[in-house]
């Protein structure tokens, strides 16, 4: 395969990820507002096409159409970066995430992931831990003292998990013994759901904790208190408007599809089956391609399903309640948890 | 075309870290925020990182990578403590700028 | 002269590759380093050494040092720079201005720093054996089993003869902690006063 054959693949494989994660992150919101919708016990959207289907399309359409407004008296340059920052981080780690296995495609091309890193994990950490700087300038620029106050309460928050949730991720890769997101699948294939990280791995502590930490690392509810509206007019998106906005709304759901991602990935088995090896691979190639795809679909989408239900049911914590849960319980617990693991794993 | 299918020589990259070293001096000299100041000197440690990453590229050392690694924790060890004193700074002396916190006589 | 070259894992694009990512991701460093001495407020300077940082972190994986990118992205870019970002907004102390002190700092300094430069420019140009950059199977290995990855290595080393360092690093993080805490609280006349 020649150079050019395999830049115009690569391209390919980037603009079908790229574009099924837009389409994603659009209907994650429809899923939101139907589920939140029937644990209220209302419809949620269902005029606009066949079960509200066609919604998004049309909130896109009506977010492309509003007035598109920029306060005179912002730090412009930071005003208009602050989105794309928020966005770019919320769209770039879907590059290292593997959807199915290696070796599918011709000439040992990798159809499943866009790069296979050998850090993959860390990686995926470090780019959603840059997109705090979009909401700390997107504060900052607005001139506006809601905005500031929100922005750095929301910042501070995203600092504080952001430890909890990488020490949670040290268990699974004790485990595993590397960093590469297809070795750790790779290692819960064996006997299905009973060798599935959060079971056979004994990792629902740090599953525990790594959904808590997601919860607070996406600014969603029940730690939502930065962006409520009747606290803080709105927090530190109060100045954005229309496709600005939108952005930054794409960016929370975006993050949201990612976290799910890496906890299939780690603690649910990737795109396993729930048998795992236990059942021959299919004969048909077509099948055989997109039966991981299907497995890792479903595992995100319950995932998707739990944070939605979970937005539905809880209040939300204060904010001093919010850090201390973060600092004196979800951290030690993550610390005692990797003791734990490298006591058991040292033992055997 | 052949100048592209050669390989990117180290000495280029130690030259890319001597270049940033300078820079980051003359930040230092120049500044007048005491920030600003601050962020020069992490700006130069971040050139040496480059230098030692070369340096265990070329003698396949990888301790060399190791002492990058001390020298981040260190750095951002010295940077917890440096803000913190540059926020008690600002508390007693309600500036930032180098020229108006200096004490000396001269 | 085959224009793809094979690894491991199957296609690398080859080394015209490398010195495109070289060039690019270099001046980006360059330019962010300039930005950060041309800009008179300090949240654009702050900026532009994220940028710096990011670029120098490609530059790292260039050099095959995957497990330092990552960690460059991590701990620079994602957490010493947003402490500076959060104090440069708590504080906003605004512009700064050019006063008598920069001016002659500027008129010494920039023919030392030139000189400096000069003469290590001289030496690193000078010195034989610093070959090309060559990515593949002899990346940065400390034994001759190559097919270990970078990651693995490093924490061999680590953790078997470097374990007295790494466990006063950690003691001296604890010391930055709390000096860190100590120093930013508000002050001991609001303490008395108070009781």
């Amino acid at each position: 395969m020649t150079i050019l054959q395999f830049f115009l693949w690569s391209l390919l494989k980037v603009v079908v990820v790229t574009l099924v994660m837009l389409m994603g992150i659009a209907y994650t919101v429809l899923l939101e507002r139907k589920l939140v919708g029937r644990i209220q016990n209302r419809w949620g959207p269902s005029r606009v096409g066949p079960f509200g289907l066609l919604q998004p399309l049309a909130d896109g359409a009506k977010s492309f159409f509003k007035e598109d407004l920029i306060p005179g008296a912002v730090d412009r340059p930071l005003y208009l970066l602050a989105p794309i920052i928020s966005l770019s981080c919320a769209l770039i780690p879907i590059a290292a995430v593997p959807f199915g296995p290696p070796g599918v495609g011709p000439d040992r091309f990798d159809f499943f992931e866009i790069s296979n890193i050998n850090v993959g994990l860390l990686v995926i950490l470090g780019i959603a831990s840059m997109g705090v700087y979009g909401i700390a300038l997107a504060g900052w620029s607005s001139n506006n003292k809601y905005s500031l106050l929100g922005s750095l309460r929301s910042a501070a928050q995203l600092i504080s998990y952001e430890l909890a949730l990488g020490l949670s991720l040290v268990g699974v890769v004790l485990r595993a013994g590397s960093l590469n997101l297809r070795t750790i699948v790779d290692q819960q294939a064996t006997r299905g759901i009973l060798s599935w990280n959060v079971f056979g791995g004994f990792q629902f502590i740090a599953f525990f904790i790594y959904l808590m930490a997601a919860f607070a690392e996406t600014n969603r509810s029940p730690f939502d208190l930065p962006e409520a509206e009747s606290e803080l007019t709105g927090g530190y998106h109060t100045e954005y408007s229309s496709m600005k906005f939108a952005m930054f709304f794409m960016a929370e759901y975006g993050n949201m599809i990612n976290v799910g991602c890496v906890a299939t990935l780690l603690f649910f088995g990737g795109w396993t089956s729930v048998l795992g090896d236990r059942i021959p691979p299919p004969h048909n190639v077509l099948i055989h391609a997109f039966l991981p795809i299907f497995w890792f679909t479903i595992k995100v989408f319950g995932f998707l399903c739990l944070y939605v239900w979970v937005r539905g049911t809880l209040p939300r914590f204060r904010y001093d309640q919010l850090m201390n849960f973060g600092w004196r319980f979800l951290l030690p617990l993550a610390i005692v948890n990797v003791i734990g693991t490298s006591l058991w794993l040292a033992y055997r | 075309m052949t100048f592209f299918h050669q390989d990117v020589p180290l000495s280029w990259y130690l030259l890319l870290s001597a270049l940033l070293f300078s820079l980051g001096i003359i930040g230092f000299l120049i500044k007048r925020n005491l920030i600003t100041v601050f962020m020069s000197i992490e700006l130069m440690l971040n050139a040496v990182n480059l230098s030692f990453v070369t340096f265990a590229y070329q003698w396949h050392a990888v301790k060399g990578q190791i002492f990058v690694f001390f020298v981040m924790m260190v750095a951002a060890a010295e940077a917890a403590v440096g803000l913190a004193i540059i926020i008690a700074v600002f508390r007693a002396r309600a500036t930032l700028s180098v020229d108006r916190i200096d004490l000396m006589k001269l | 002269m085959p224009r793809s070259s094979y690894n491991r894992e199957g296609i690398f694009p080859g080394k015209s590759m490398q010195l495109i990512l070289f060039f690019v991701f270099a001046g980006f460093c360059l330019a962010g380093a300039v930005n950060l001495l041309l800009q008179t407020h300090p949240i654009n300077s702050a900026l532009s050494l994220i940028v710096v940082m990011t670029s120098l972190a490609v530059l790292y994986l260039l050099l095959g040092a995957e497990f330092l990118a990552a960690a460059q992205i991590i701990v620079y870019a994602g957490a010493v720079m947003v402490l500076f970002t959060f104090v440069v907004m708590l504080l906003n102390a605004g512009r700064e201005e050019r006063t008598l002190g920069s001016r002659a700092a500027a008129r010494v300094g920039f023919p030392a720093v030139v000189a400096l430069l000069a003469i290590l420019a001289t030496i690193i140009l000078h010195t034989p054996g610093l070959d090309a950059v060559r990515l593949g199977r002899d990346l940065a290995t400390a034994t001759p089993a190559g097919d270990h990855s970078n990651l693995t290595l490093l924490s061999t080393v680590l953790f078997h003869e470097l374990l007295l360092p790494f466990e006063v690093t950690s003691v001296l993080i604890l010391i930055a902690i709390l000096g860190a805490v100590a120093l930013a609280r508000p002050g001991h006349e609001e303490g008395t006063a108070a009781k």
